[in-house]
Parts: structure tokens; sequence; C-alpha cells
């Protein structure tokens, strides 16, 4: 019989708080790790030399000037849609409808085009889409948001299901506004009058978007962090009993942060519809509603450091989609390196949260001995 | 609350302000005119040198990868073209996969062009209005853009359509499930009034609605008991949809079945099923050994040699340009002698020969009745502005004219014996 005690090999153990520049070294560590992993599996798998892949990446992104301003935008876009839902996540309220709400602003700034443009004179028609997406995507959000506070439905799988709805509408609008005939595509709205196209600033199309959703990332961190309504939204997500206790109307908070939620989805769907795309399809939004959940969680739910989260993001799909061009491979290649990049970096969270105790030689024989 | 509001008054403040500062100004095009500009000229690649191919970089746009059935077949034609032209991937030539019918098209093209590309390839529908407006920003470079309808009416020069007669090919698949229909009626597998076809559509557009039409009179040329129905997905690429659909078509009655989408999906069920089927953009034959008939399919190499061979010798490209059996670009390949019916090679050819030579068209108006009516005449909007209107007349000679004014098809015509399970 062996009834021995033994001390596990390691033991893991919550960290008291880091200091920020170990966090960093941790962070960084993993990053390097993860290039390493990288390297490793490009030159096995594919043969390529790892060093011209990370330079391919690189290029992605920063190869010209174009190319950095395509960059831009997409962080601004996924940005956008990563602010909408942290006011919800900061509240532990799981809105993982943002891609359905940008479809809905998305859809009422196009239905605006379409049917004001040979109406309304073009500053009208863009006043419409702006007040009409931003209503859209809050009406959206507001559904879900009214069901939780009232009969508490469960808020995940309420605006999961809203985007398909909204997928479902947007198709069925792709056919009612199609051309040509049959074909289910809208094609360019307004092509030759420019009704509703946004004005580009300084001859940079997308220099809008990014002024806009960098207006919308400060004001979103001083809502959160210096406002009555962020402090609220932070009570509620820390206890709901608290909240009540304190005084604050729960059911109140929930709906009001859902709609902001849902409008600022919904001026996502307006910028891309009004100022970049000029058109409508069910899959504008490519899918940054749910890659939001992840900007927004790497960053822990802070609008400044959601900037470098939607960068990174971004910077990897791009490189991805830059090494699937110049060397002839599969874009899931890139996919996959994102992949392996994305697991180290979530998996260092967890050894700047825990710490692993390994058992000291010395410990086995004293506690086998008992 | 307030400072919601406050923020989104600023915004609106901020966009209209800088919307006031640009007018719309309404851009000076001259009156469009549409010069008969369709050819289906071949390329003689041996005439090129290697002088007039190392001048040449060129680029191509997909809207998915090679697990979807059309892009593959695209992105085959892509390779096999630019490498027998001795050019080297990611130097020479590029391929982006995966871009979405939107801005992205543009940037993708865009950043061709910064590559240093002359000639643009697209191959998606959807992707059209953006090349277009590439083009026009990039005068220098000529985009190709396959299956598209605008190329003819635009009046941007440098901006070109591309198109096969498919329905060609797809009329002899209908051969091909004809002879297969009447083998099953003559081993009493079914009655000939059984023979009813099942067709998996994408769109109710043109394109789809010309390649199940001509399929459908190809069958009938052999069966003339066969009747067809025809059901949507609703997107060109869906193998869910498309397994729903041949499930449904199956369940209806259909013997046979054939496509036009872009995944495996209703092949699949086929083979599962034990129901023949004649397939698109590529044979399936070792993925469904024992239903797989044969496929038809657009050789786009032909296409690929004529656009870059021209641009490499310096000459102007047309609007449109049109593959057909005989220049190489339509095709049906790798026919399954263990499924389709005895002396199903010989009548293939036999009908080739004659569609090739003239003597039978497809879309005879003799073989065909609109209402229980002869087609006599028809205006197809072949001048594609967003209008709609029609504004050619195409039945002449007693046939319809498809892809001869244009490349694109503009076949929409409902016909009788033929019967659309959802509208």
């Amino acid at each position: 019989m062996n009834n021995k005690q033994r001390s596990p090999l390691f033991h893991i153990a919550k960290r008291s708080a880091l200091r920020w520049y170990s966090a960093w070294a941790i962070r960084g560590g993993a990053v390097l790790l993860a290039l390493v992993v990288c390297g490793v599996i490009t030159s096995q798998v594919t043969g390529e030399d790892p060093i011209a892949v990370y330079k391919a990446i690189f290029e992605g992104s920063f190869g010209s000037s174009r190319k950095a301003w395509v960059l831009l935008q997409n962080i601004a876009m996924l940005l956008c849609v990563s602010l909408a839902v942290t006011p919800a996540f900061r509240m532990r309220c799981w809105n993982l409808g943002a891609e359905g709400q940008a479809l809905a602003g998305a859809l009422a700034a196009a239905a605006c085009m379409i049917l004001l443009g040979p109406k309304l004179p073009n500053g009208a028609v863009i006043l419409c889409m702006i007040v009409t997406s931003i209503l859209a995507g809050a009406i959206w959000a507001g559904i879900p948001a009214f069901f939780k506070a009232k009969w508490n439905t469960n808020e995940t799988l309420f605006t999961l299901m809203m985007n398909y709805v909204a997928t479902q509408l947007v198709s069925y609008y792709c056919v009612v506004w199609e051309s040509p005939k049959g074909s289910g595509n809208i094609g360019i709205i307004n092509p030759n009058t420019q009704i509703g196209w946004f004005p580009s600033i300084a001859g940079q199309k997308y220099l809008l978007n990014i002024l806009v959703v960098a207006l919308v990332c400060v004001a979103m961190y001083v809502y959160l962090n210096y406002s009555k309504h962020g402090y609220e939204i932070a009570v509620v997500g820390e206890s709901e009993r608290t909240a009540r206790y304190v005084g604050i109307k729960v059911e109140r908070v929930i709906i009001r942060t859902m709609l902001l939620s849902g409008a600022v989805c919904g001026l996502a769907g307006l910028l891309l519809v009004g100022s970049t795309n000029h058109t409508l399809t069910p899959t504008l939004v490519e899918g940054r509603g749910f890659t939001a959940v992840m900007v927004s969680w790497l960053a822990k739910f802070n609008p400044i450091w959601m900037i470098l989260t939607s960068f990174l993001l971004v910077f990897l799909s791009r490189g991805a989609g830059e090494i699937a061009t110049n060397f002839g491979l599969n874009s899931s290649f890139g996919d996959i390196l994102t992949g392996v990049i994305l697991f180290f970096i979530i998996g260092s969270e967890f050894f700047i949260n825990y710490e692993i105790h390994f058992r000291k030689s010395g410990e086995k024989e004293e506690t086998s001995n008992v | 609350m307030k400072k919601i509001i406050a923020l989104l008054l600023a915004l609106v403040m901020v966009v209209a302000l800088a919307a006031c500062g640009k007018t719309a100004e309404p851009q000076a095009t001259a009156e469009p005119t549409f010069p008969f500009d369709n050819d289906s000229t071949p390329f003689d690649t041996s005439t090129l040198t290697t002088d007039e191919v190392a001048k040449i970089k060129v680029g191509f746009i997909f809207l998915h990868d090679e697990t979807s059935t059309y892009d593959l077949n695209f992105m085959t034609a892509a390779r096999e073209a630019c490498t027998g032209l001795g050019m080297v991937e990611g130097e020479d030539f590029l391929i982006k996969t995966n871009i979405p019918e939107g801005q992205e098209c543009y940037d993708a093209a865009a950043e061709l062009v910064d590559a240093g590309c002359n000639i643009i390839f697209a191959d998606s529908f959807g992707h059209e209005s953006y090349m277009i407006q590439a083009a026009k920003e990039f005068p220098e470079v000529q985009f190709c853009h396959a299956t598209g309808t605008q190329a003819h009416s635009a009046g941007v020069a440098n901006y070109h359509n591309a198109f096969a007669t498919i329905f060609e090919g797809r009329y002899l698949g209908g051969v091909v499930a004809g002879m297969k229909l009447n083998e099953m009626i003559a081993n009493g597998e079914i009655s000939a009034e059984e023979a009813k076809i099942g067709y998996v559509g994408a769109y109710p557009y043109a394109e789809v609605k010309s390649g199940y039409t001509s399929f459908f009179l190809g069958a009938r040329s052999v069966c003339p008991s066969a009747t067809m129905e025809v059901t949507f997905t609703n997107s060109w690429y869906d193998p869910t949809l498309e397994k729903e659909g041949a499930i449904k078509l199956i369940n209806n009655g259909c013997v046979l079945i054939s496509e036009h989408a872009d995944s495996m999906g209703a092949p699949t069920e086929c083979e599962s099923k034990g129901i023949p089927f004649v397939f698109y953009n590529g044979s399936a034959k070792a993925d469904c050994p024992n239903t797989y008939l044969v496929a038809s399919r657009i050789n786009w190499v032909a296409f690929l040699q004529v656009m870059i061979g021209r641009v490499a010798k310096g000459e102007v490209l047309n609007g449109d340009w049109t593959g057909n059996l005989a220049n190489g670009a339509v095709e049906l390949v790798d026919l399954n002698e263990a499924v389709a019916a005895e002396g199903t090679a010989a009548k293939v050819e036999e009908v080739k020969a004659a569609l090739v030579n003239g003597s039978v068209k497809v879309f005879d108006t003799s073989t065909f009745t609109v209402g229980g009516e002869t087609l006599t005449s028809y205006l197809a909007d072949v001048n594609d502005l967003g209008t709609f209107t029609p504004d050619t007349e195409v039945v002449s000679d007693g046939y319809f004219h498809e892809s001869e004014y244009r490349s694109a098809p503009y076949f929409d015509v409902d016909i009788d014996g033929i019967t659309i399970i959802d509208k």
C-alpha cells in the first residue's frame, strides 16, 4: 500500500498585482515565442523562408501609402464596432449582436440613398442617413435589451439570433433593389450623382471614417471612465444587487447602455455604406461584430487599448492576405499563423494572472518520508 | 443621455458641414455609344517574344479560394495561362483570393496597380462596379472582368468584359442527360412521363436562366418527354443550401440533377442517393464515381491569353470577348463512361460539330414555346445602364441570338416545360 503523500509536480497560484513592466515583458515574450513557432511551422510546412514571410506580413500593412490607408480604415471600422460592444460588456451584458446592429444601420443608410436619393438634395439625404442608421442600430440592440430588462431573457442568445434576422432582411432588400434583375446584387448606389456619398477629406476617402472613429473612441473613453453613466455601468457589471441597493435603476441602465451600443454599431454601418462601400450586401460587416468581441476583451474593455488590439488583428489579417498573394499559399495559411499568434497572446494573460510553483527538488523526499 | 445626444449632434454637424463643403458635381459624361465590339478571336501566344512578356505583370482578384469550384476553375486557368508564358507566381503574376464584392475589390485592384500590374482580372459578378471605379482612376491599366454586363455600355476604354457561350456547353451536357434518361426509360427504371430533371440554380438571373434553359433544351432534343424543375439558392456559393435544393428536387421526383452554383453540395447529395447528375466548372468523377455523368466548364485560358497577349503586343482590347466551342473556351470534360448511356460520346461529338458549324442553334425558336406561343421577337436589356430598359431585338433568323450582342448572357425567358418551384 502506498499512502505516502506526494506534493504535485507544480501548482498554480493567483499572482498578486504584477508590475506593469513585468506584465509587458511576459506579453512581449509571448509574441516573440509565437513568431518563432510560426517560423518553424512556415519553414516545415511550406518550405518558405520565415523571414521573408514576416517581411510580407509587414508589407501587407505598410508596403505602400495606399496599404497604410487601407490598414487605418480597417482598424477604424473594427475599432468602431469594438467600441460599440464595450459599454455593454463592461456591464457584463454580452452583446453578440454587433454584426446585426451594424447591418441594420447599413440597411437604413442604403435605403435613404436609394429611396430618397432622387427626391432630396444631397445634404438632406446624408442627414437622413445619419439619423436613421444610428436609430436602426439602436433599435436592433434595444429589442433584446428591453426583453432582458423586463423578463431577464438571455441577451447572448437573443442578440446572436437578431444577427440572422438582420442578415436575412438585408438579403431580402438586396433582391428588392437588385441591379440587374435577378442577380441579388445592388452594385454601387447612385454611381453618377454620388448622392448620399460622404465627402472625402483632403482627397483621402478613408480619412473621414478614421477621424469619426477616433472621436468616438475618445468620447467612449471619457464616457466610460469619467461620467456618472460610466460609473453606473461599472457598478451594474460588478453586482446587480449592489447597484439596486445604492439606488441605480438597473433596467434603465441596461436599456440605455444597449441603445448606446446599438447606436455606435449603426454608426459603423453608416460609415461602411455612406463612406466606403456605397453598396449593401449581407456580408458587408464581414464578421467584425464577432472579431470585436476579441478586440474588446483583449484590451480589457479599455477603449484606448482597443486601438492597439484592433491594429494587431487587422495587421495580421492584412498580412495573411499578402503572404497568400506573394507565396501562392492559400489564405488559410495566414489564418493559421494568426491563430498561433493569438493563442500565445491570450495564453500570456494566464501567466500574468497566475504563477506556477514547481516542486522543489528537496521537497520530494521530505514529503514522501512522512 | 445628454452626452450621447450631444455626441450625435456633434457628429451630425461635422458630417453635414463637410457635406456642404462639396456640392455634388454631376459627372460630365458624354452621350454613351454602343459599338458592336464583341469578338471571339483567339490569340496565338507563340507570336509573343520574351521581351513582350517581360513587360507584362498580371493581377487576379478572386471572390473565394480553391474551395469554390468556380474560383478553382478560374484560378487553375490563371496559373496555366501565366506559367505557360513563362511567368512566375508572386513575381510576374499575383493572385488575391477571398476578395469580397465591395470596396475591398477596389482596394485590391488599386494595390495590384501599385504592385506594377498592367492588366487585372476579377472573376465575380459583384466585383464589376468596383473594377469600373478602378478602371476610371487608372486609365493606363487594363481591367478585365468575367461575367459582367457593363463594358458594352460603360464607355470606359480600359474596362472589358468576358464570358463564354457556356449555354452551348450546357446544351451538350443536356444531351448527355437526355441519353441517360432514355436509357433509364428503356431499362424500365422510370416511365417516359417520369423523366423529370432537377436543377439547382444560384440566382433567377439571365446567366442562370440561360444556363438551365439550354441544358433542358439539350436534354429534350434527345428525350422528348423530359421536363424540368428549378430551385434557386440565392447565393453563388452555399454548400448547405445547394444540398437542400438537391434534396427538395429529388423528393419532388426528379431523377436526374444538374446545377449552376459553385459548391459540391448538390453532387455529394446525388452520390449518396444514387441520382445521376451533370456538373459545372470541373469534373467531380473522383468524388462521385457512381453518379457523376459529365461536366461543362468555361476554360478561361483562351480568354486570358487573348487579353494578356494583346496587352503585351500593345493592341487595343475590345469591350467584350466571348469564348465558344470553336476557340476552346467552352468544354465538356471528363465524361464518366461507367454512368453515361451507351453511345453518348459519339452523340456528343455529332451535336458539338453541328453547333460549331451552326447547323444546330441552342435557342432555335422552333424547339420551344413561351406561354404556348413561338417566340418571334424579344427585346433584351443588352445595354446595361441600370435602368432595365429592353433595348435590342435579339430574335431573328429563327433563333435567339444569345451572347452575340455582348458577352454576358441576356436570355431570361421562362419557356414551357420548366417549372420554377420557388419564386
